[in-house]
C-alpha cells in the first residue's frame, strides 16, 4: 500500500515536472523542471529496487548534464517573443499531428490487442542482492562486446569533436605570452640622439 | 532481467576467430591515432599509406583466420558470423580503401587532409562491419550509431565550407529522428517479446498484434533513413551536395553494404517469420523512391544532386528485391547493391579526379567537352554511366535483369513494369552526361591532373563493371553461394 501511493505521489510529480518543461516562459525555469523529472523518476526506479540506476541518473543526469545544460541557457541570451513567433503558423499542422498520435494510441488501447502478456510485473528480490554486482558481471561477461564497440563509440566521439573545433583560425588575435616576456627594451624603446635646441 | 546463473561457455583465443576482423580493425584504428598523435608534422602524410595498410591486413585476416563454413554464434549470442557477413566485410573493406585511395589527391588539393580523416572513415567501416556481423538489437543500434556519428563527423570535415557544416547539421538531426526511431520500435520489441536477440525474435514474431505491427513500422522508418528511401531521403541531396566531395564517395559506397545487411538481419532474418510486416511497407517505399528519384535526377544541374537522387532511385531498386520476400529476391538485392556500389565508386571517383582547379567538380557543365579535353577519363564515365542506365553489355544491366526477374517470379507484374519504366526514364540524364562529354564544347581548358595509380585503380574499376557484365554467372554464383536456397 504505502509503495502505492509513493509510486502515485511521485508519479503525479514526474508528470507536472515534464509538463513544466515544456510550459515554462523561462528557460531556466525549464531546465530546473527537468531536474525536478529525473530526481522524482530516480525514485521511481528505487522502487522497483532498481538502485543503482537510480543513482546513476541522479549523478550523471542531474549531477552533470543538467548543470552543463544550465550553464548554456544562463550563457545564451534566448529571445522567447522570437521564439513564440511562428506559434500561428505550427498551430494547425501541429494539431493535426496531435490528433492522429492521439488517435492511434486510442485506437491501441482500445484494441486490448497488444500483446503486453509477456510484461510480468517484478519479483521481490532477496535480501542482501547488490543491484550493481549483477549489472557488472553482466556487462563484462555477457554483453562484453557491446561494451567494447560502445567504449569505440565513445572514442569516435572524441575524436569527432576534437578535429571538427580543434584548429588555427586565420587572422585570430592570441596573446604569445613567450614573446611578451621574452621583449627587451631595445626592442621597443628607440633613442635618438640631437642636439639640444638654442633658446629662443 | 539478469540470469544468476551466467552462461558458462569458456571463451578462448581460438574462439573468438570469427571476429578477427572487428578485432583487427579497432586494434589497427588505436594505432594509426596514436601513430597521427606521435608522429610530428614529419611523418604524419605517412597515416594515409599506414591506414591502407591496415585495411589491406583486416582484409587478410578476414580472408585467412575469420572464414567460417557454418553459421557461427559468439558472445552470448551478440555477433553472428557467415558466409554472407564475410564476404560484405571484405566487400566493404575493399570498398573503404578504394574511396580512401580515390580521394587522396582530392583531399591534400583541397588542403583538407589531416589524419582524422582516415581515421573516422575506419570507425565508419568497424561500425559497418559491427553491424553486418549484429544478432542481437543492441548491437544493431551500436552499429548504427558508430557508423552514423563518424558519417556525420566527416560530413562537416571541411571546417571553412559553410555548405558541408548545413549538411551535416541537416545529416545530424534527420539521423537523430532515425536513430530515436530505431531506439523505439526496439524497445517496443523488447516490451512484447522479452528478447533483445534476433535468433529468439525469429521464433516469436509470427505471432503479434497491434503492438508488433508499430513496433516493426518504426524499425522500417529507421531502416528507409539510412538507405536514404523516399519519404525518408531529404538528408541525401543536401549531403551528396554540401560534403566535400570525396566524403560523398564515401557515404555512398560502403554504408549501402551496411544498409542491406540491417535489412538482411534485422528484417529479413529477425522479423522474417511474418514477412507481410514489412513487405507492404517496403513496397511503398521503393515505388516512391523509384518514381521521386528518377524524375528530379533530371531537373538537376549538379552532378552530384543528380547522382544523390540516382542514388535514391537505385534503393528503390534494391528495396524492390526485398518485397519479393523470397531467396532468389535477395539474391538480386544482393546483387543490385554490389554492382551499385562498384559503379558508383568508379563514378565518383572520376569525379573527384575531374575537380575544377579551384577543387570542387559540381556542375554538370564542368563535363562539358571532357571527351576532347580528357579521353581516357571520359571514356571511363561512358561506360560507368552506360552500366548505371542498365546498357546491355554491362553489369548493371543484369542486376536490373534479375531483380525483375524475381518480380515476376513472385507475380508482382505491376511493379516490373514500374521497373522497367523507370529504368527508360533513368537513361535519360545518364546520357545526358554522355552527350555533354562528347558533343559539347567545353569552357574549362585546364589539364586534368596525371595520377597514375588513380588512373589505373579507376580502369580496373571500370573493366571490372565490363567483365563481370560479360560474365555475369560469376555474380550470380557467388550470390547463390552467399544466400542458400531456400
Amino acid at each position: 500500500m504505502l509503495v502505492e501511493i509513493l509510486f502515485y505521489s511521485f508519479a503525479t510529480i514526474v508528470v507536472l515536472a515534464g509538463a513544466g518543461v515544456i510550459m515554462a516562459r523561462n528557460p531556466v525555469h525549464a531546465a530546473l523542471s527537468l531536474v525536478l523529472c529525473f530526481l522524482t523518476s530516480a525514485v521511481l526506479w528505487m522502487l522497483i529496487e532498481a538502485e543503482f540506476l537510480a543513482i546513476v541518473l541522479v549523478l550523471v543526469y542531474v549531477g552533470a548534464v543538467m548543470v552543463l545544460f544550465l550553464f548554456v541557457v544562463m550563457m545564451l541570451d534566448i529571445n522567447i517573443e522570437e521564439m513564440r513567433r511562428g506559434f500561428r503558423r505550427y498551430v494547425v499542422p501541429g494539431a493535426v499531428i496531435t490528433a492522429m498520435l492521439v488517435a492511434e494510441i486510442v485506437g491501441v488501447i482500445v484494441q486490448r490487442r497488444l500483446g503486453l502478456d509477456v510484461t510480468r510485473g517484478a519479483v521481490p528480490l532477496p535480501p542482501g542482492y547488490s543491484n550493481a554486482t549483477d549489472l557488472g558481471i553482466a556487462l563484462f561477461t555477457r554483453y562484453a562486446y557491446a561494451i567494447e564497440i560502445a567504449a569505440m563509440l565513445l572514442l569516435v566521439a572524441i575524436i569527432a569533436a576534437i578535429s571538427l573545433t580543434m584548429r588555427r583560425r586565420r587572422g585570430l588575435k592570441v596573446q604569445d605570452i613567450a614573446a611578451q616576456v621574452g621583449v627587451r627594451a631595445s626592442d621597443r624603446l628607440r633613442v635618438v640622439k640631437m642636439d639640444a635646441e638654442p633658446r629662443q | 532481467m539478469i540470469n544468476p546463473a551466467l552462461n558458462e561457455s569458456t571463451l578462448t583465443l581460438a574462439s573468438l576467430a570469427p571476429a578477427i576482423t572487428e578485432i583487427a580493425l579497432a586494434t589497427g584504428i588505436c594505432a594509426v591515432l596514436m601513430f597521427d598523435v606521435f608522429a610530428g608534422r614529419t611523418w604524419r602524410y605517412l597515416t594515409h599509406g599506414l591506414t591502407l595498410v591496415v585495411l589491406a591486413i583486416c582484409a587478410w585476416l578476414t580472408l585467412s583466420v575469420g572464414a567460417v563454413a557454418t553459421r557461427t554464434v559468439l558472445f552470448d549470442g551478440l555477433y553472428v558470423a557467415d558466409k554472407l557477413g564475410v564476404f560484405l566485410k571484405l566487400a566493404a573493406l575493399m570498398a573503404t580503401a578504394l574511396c580512401l585511395f580515390y580521394s587522396q589527391h582530392y583531399l591534400d588539393r583541397r588542403r583538407i587532409h589531416g589524419g582524422e580523416y582516415d581515421i573516422l572513415a575506419m570507425t565508419a567501416l568497424l561500425g559497418i562491419s559491427v553491424l553486418i556481423s549484429a544478432n542481437n538489437l543492441l548491437t544493431v543500434y551500436l552499429g548504427v550509431e558508430l557508423l552514423s556519428l563518424s558519417l556525420y563527423a566527416l560530413v562537416a570535415f571541411d571546417r571553412d565550407s559553410g555548405i558541408a557544416a548545413e549538411a551535416a547539421i541537416k545529416y545530424f538531426v534527420l539521423g537523430a529522428i532515425a536513430s530515436g526511431a530505431l531506439l523505439y520500435g526496439m524497445s517496443m520489441l523488447y516490451g512484447l517479446t522479452g528478447t533483445l536477440s534476433l535468433d529468439k525474435l525469429a521464433l516469436v514474431s509470427a505471432s503479434h498484434g497491434a503492438g508488433f505491427v508499430i513496433a516493426v513500422a518504426f524499425i522500417v522508418v529507421a531502416v528507409a533513413f539510412k538507405f536514404g528511401a523516399v519519404p525518408f531521403h531529404m538528408w541525401v541531396p543536401d549531403v551528396y551536395h554540401g560534403a566535400p566531395s570525396s566524403v560523398a564517395l564515401l557515404i555512398a559506397t560502403a554504408p549501402k553494404l551496411a544498409s542491406f545487411a540491417l535489412v538482411m538481419r534485422l528484417l529479413v532474418y529477425g522479423l522474417g517469420a511474418d514477412p507481410v510486416l514489412w513487405v507492404q511497407m517496403l513496397t511503398a517505399l521503393a515505388v516512391l523512391s523509384l518514381l521521386l528519384g528518377n524524375i528530379l535526377a533530371i531537373a538537376q544541374t549538379n552532378i552530384r544532386r543528380m547522382l544523390a537522387y540516382s542514388a535514391i532511385a537505385n534503393v528503390g531498386f534494391i528495396l524492390l528485391g526485398f518485397v519479393t520476400a523470397d531467396t532468389a529476391g535477395y539474391r538480386a538485392a544482393l546483387s543490385y547493391t554490389l554492382v551499385y556500389v562498384l559503379t558508383t565508386l568508379g563514378s565518383f571517383g572520376v569525379l573527384l579526379l575531374a575537380a575544377r582547379s579551384d577543387g570542387e567538380a559540381d556542375e554538370l557543365d564542368d563535363f562539358k567537352g571532357l571527351g576532347t579535353r580528357d579521353p581516357l577519363l571520359a571514356l571511363l564515365m561512358l561506360g560507368l554511366m552506360l552500366s548505371t542506365a542498365g546498357v546491355p553489355p554491362l553489369v548493371g544491366f543484369w542486376a536490373k535483369l534479375w531483380i525483375i526477374q524475381a518480380l515476376l517470379h513472385t507475380h508482382h507484374l505491376g511493379l516490373a513494369i514500374l521497373a522497367v519504366l523507370v529504368s527508360v526514364i533513368g537513361a535519360y540524364y545518364y546520357l545526358r552526361v554522355i552527350w555533354y562529354m562528347y558533343f559539347d564544347a567545353g569552357r574549362e581548358q585546364t589539364p586534368i591532373p596525371r595520377q597514375a595509380g588513380t588512373r589505373l585503380a579507376l580502369g580496373l574499376n571500370t573493366l571490372a563493371v565490363l567483365a563481370l557484365g560479360l560474365l555475369p554467372n560469376v555474380l550470380l554464383s557467388l550470390c547463390e553461394r552467399l544466400i542458400g536456397a531456400p
